[in-house]
């Protein structure tokens, strides 16, 4: 399947009541399975319009959002998806928490089976021997791992990403980073991630998609050319340098200011 | 060290609150018909201890069953406030005008409803006089919900009852217990309010009256402070169902 995700020609615009604001107009983005997109672009584009239309929880006005073969009509199972907050419901412990997903998705699993599986996840993030904390007892950065873990305990074929690490300090997030890069390499699945910041986007993703101002059409599509077990050092290198050079160009003429700020 | 704090510290500020009330009526030489001391209220208390049993428990059950209607019609009113926004532009003005009036002008509109039925008229104003905090703050709680906590069950289909039962609802229960503690001690002024203003010879609030009607100002007294231990024990209970239902919200110290 080379399109596992398929954006085509996606217009949507909000009811004001200043009439219809339209935030995406002309969307396309392919993405192959198992592989990594991450989506840039000028704060306030429709970047998080698009994670809920992946996910099916909005329609578009117009186009179609395809996944797998299948075009996106409501909410699947087969979707995990990670905010900016990491929302951990507090009357839970982080282990009950990363076992949410699996009570609406399989509420037949065997209890055990699903804390096993929840535990594991935890152990793969560095939370182990946290499973019975509250969330208030984790730091925000150890709180996101959790949150991740519960987007994929249910082995979605799909992760949605929305800013996941957005409030964490530098080098949590490039902890946060590495973390992600190991998730893939033990279970495949197919990877949506909206950021604002660019070394984040060449760091994770195979593609690297920028939106323009609103309302969003693709703008530009960079294929990131970089071997798929990357090394936080890989950033500091001539190769990806000169793709974050050619992101932060694309990312001046979407907010409009072209050759202003050289 | 913990348990005495809990338990001593709050018996000597009542028994240092006691001390200082018979002092002042002791210095002041008042006699008992203007302000009775502590000293005279045990003989009252064993004198009628039958009446104050069954007072009592008239008056406990009452605000009781008064408190349950209202938690249950209170949190009906507030799931519908909070999850339709034409349902709370609709009810608020009217809950909250209807919350504005003085519950002591509602006795004797209700006695005249309902003639002759006490316990019901009693028990109607128990419940009307203490479920406007409760759906208020679950309403509040409900409406307030950030669409990420929605979202987490949304994005994997699940339906509006099953995110109300895993997320809104727990996640409101700190609120509604807050609003429960303003409720009961509500509740317990709307059954005495019936019991002193319409008298039907029933609960700690008839004890009062006849106190009244035959000078006996130490019973009185008496019946003041055993319906403010009666509130304390409601208050309590009220505590002890928080603790149990909605003790992840406590914060643990440092």
């Amino acid at each position: 399947m080379s399109k596992f995700i398929d954006i085509k020609g996606v217009r949507h615009a909000y009811r004001t009541k200043h009439g219809p604001l339209p935030v995406l107009d002309g969307l396309d983005i392919e993405v192959p399975e198992g592989t990594f997109c991450a989506v840039v672009g000028p704060s306030g584009c429709g970047k998080s319009t698009l994670t809920r239309l992946i996910s099916g929880l909005m329609k578009p006005d117009t186009g179609a959002v395809v996944l797998a073969g299948e075009e996106v009509a409501s909410p699947r199972k087969t979707v995990g998806m990670a905010f900016q907050n990491p929302v951990m419901l507090e009357w839970r412990t982080i282990l009950q928490n990363v076992m949410l997903p699996l009570e609406i998705v399989a509420p037949r699993m065997p209890r055990a089976e699903a804390e096993a599986r929840a535990a594991h996840l935890l152990d793969m993030v560095g939370l182990k021997g946290f499973e019975g904390k509250k969330p208030s007892e984790l730091s925000g950065g150890m709180r996101q791992r959790a949150s991740l873990c519960r987007a994929l305990v249910h082995r979605p074929q799909v992760l949605i990403m929305d800013e996941p690490f957005g409030a964490l300090d530098n080098f949590t997030r490039e902890d946060l980073w590495q973390t992600m890069r190991d998730l893939r390499a033990a279970e495949p699945f197919t990877c949506v991630l909206i950021t604002h910041d660019l070394r984040e986007s060449v760091f994770l993703g195979d593609q690297v998609v920028v939106l323009s101002g609103r309302p969003a059409r693709t703008q530009y599509v960079l294929d990131v050319d970089l071997p798929a077990d990357r090394r936080i050092d890989i950033l500091y290198e001539p190769k990806a340098g000169e793709m974050l050079h050619l992101l932060r160009d694309q990312i001046r003429i979407a907010q409009g200011r072209t050759g202003e700020m050289h | 060290m913990e348990l005495a704090q809990k338990i001593l510290v709050p018996l000597l500020a009542m028994l240092i609150f006691l001390g200082l009330w018979e002092g002042v009526v002791w210095i002041n030489d008042w006699p008992d018909y203007k302000m009775a001391s502590p000293s005279d209220l045990p003989p009252a208390f064993v004198k009628y201890h039958a009446l104050f049993l069954s007072g009592g428990w008239e008056t406990l059950w009452r605000t009781v069953a008064g408190l349950v209607l209202a938690v249950i019609f209170g949190t009906g009113l507030g799931m519908v406030m909070g999850f339709s926004r034409i349902a709370r532009a609709g009810l608020y003005p009217l809950l909250v005008g209807f919350n504005a009036i003085p519950k002591a002008t509602l006795v004797p509109v209700i006695a005249l409803v309902f003639i002759g039925q006490y316990d019901f008229n009693t028990v109607l104003m128990a419940f009307l006089i203490s479920f406007f905090p409760i759906a208020v703050s679950v309403g509040i709680g409900l409406s307030t919900l950030e669409p990420e906590y929605r979202d987490i069950l949304a994005a994997l289909g699940a339906s509006k009852f099953t995110i109300f039962r895993k997320i809104a609802l727990p996640k409101t229960l700190p609120e509604f217990f807050g609003a429960l503690k303003v409720s009961v001690t509500l509740a317990f002024i709307g059954t005495n309010l019936v019991e002193i203003v319409s008298p039907h010879g029933k609960g700690l609030g008839a004890l009062f009256l006849s106190g009244q009607t035959n000078s006996d100002y130490p019973l009185m007294f008496a019946v003041l402070i055993a319906l403010a231990a009666l509130g304390i024990v409601l208050y309590y209970a009220v505590v002890a169902l928080e603790r149990i239902f909605a003790g992840w919200a406590e914060r643990s110290p440092g």
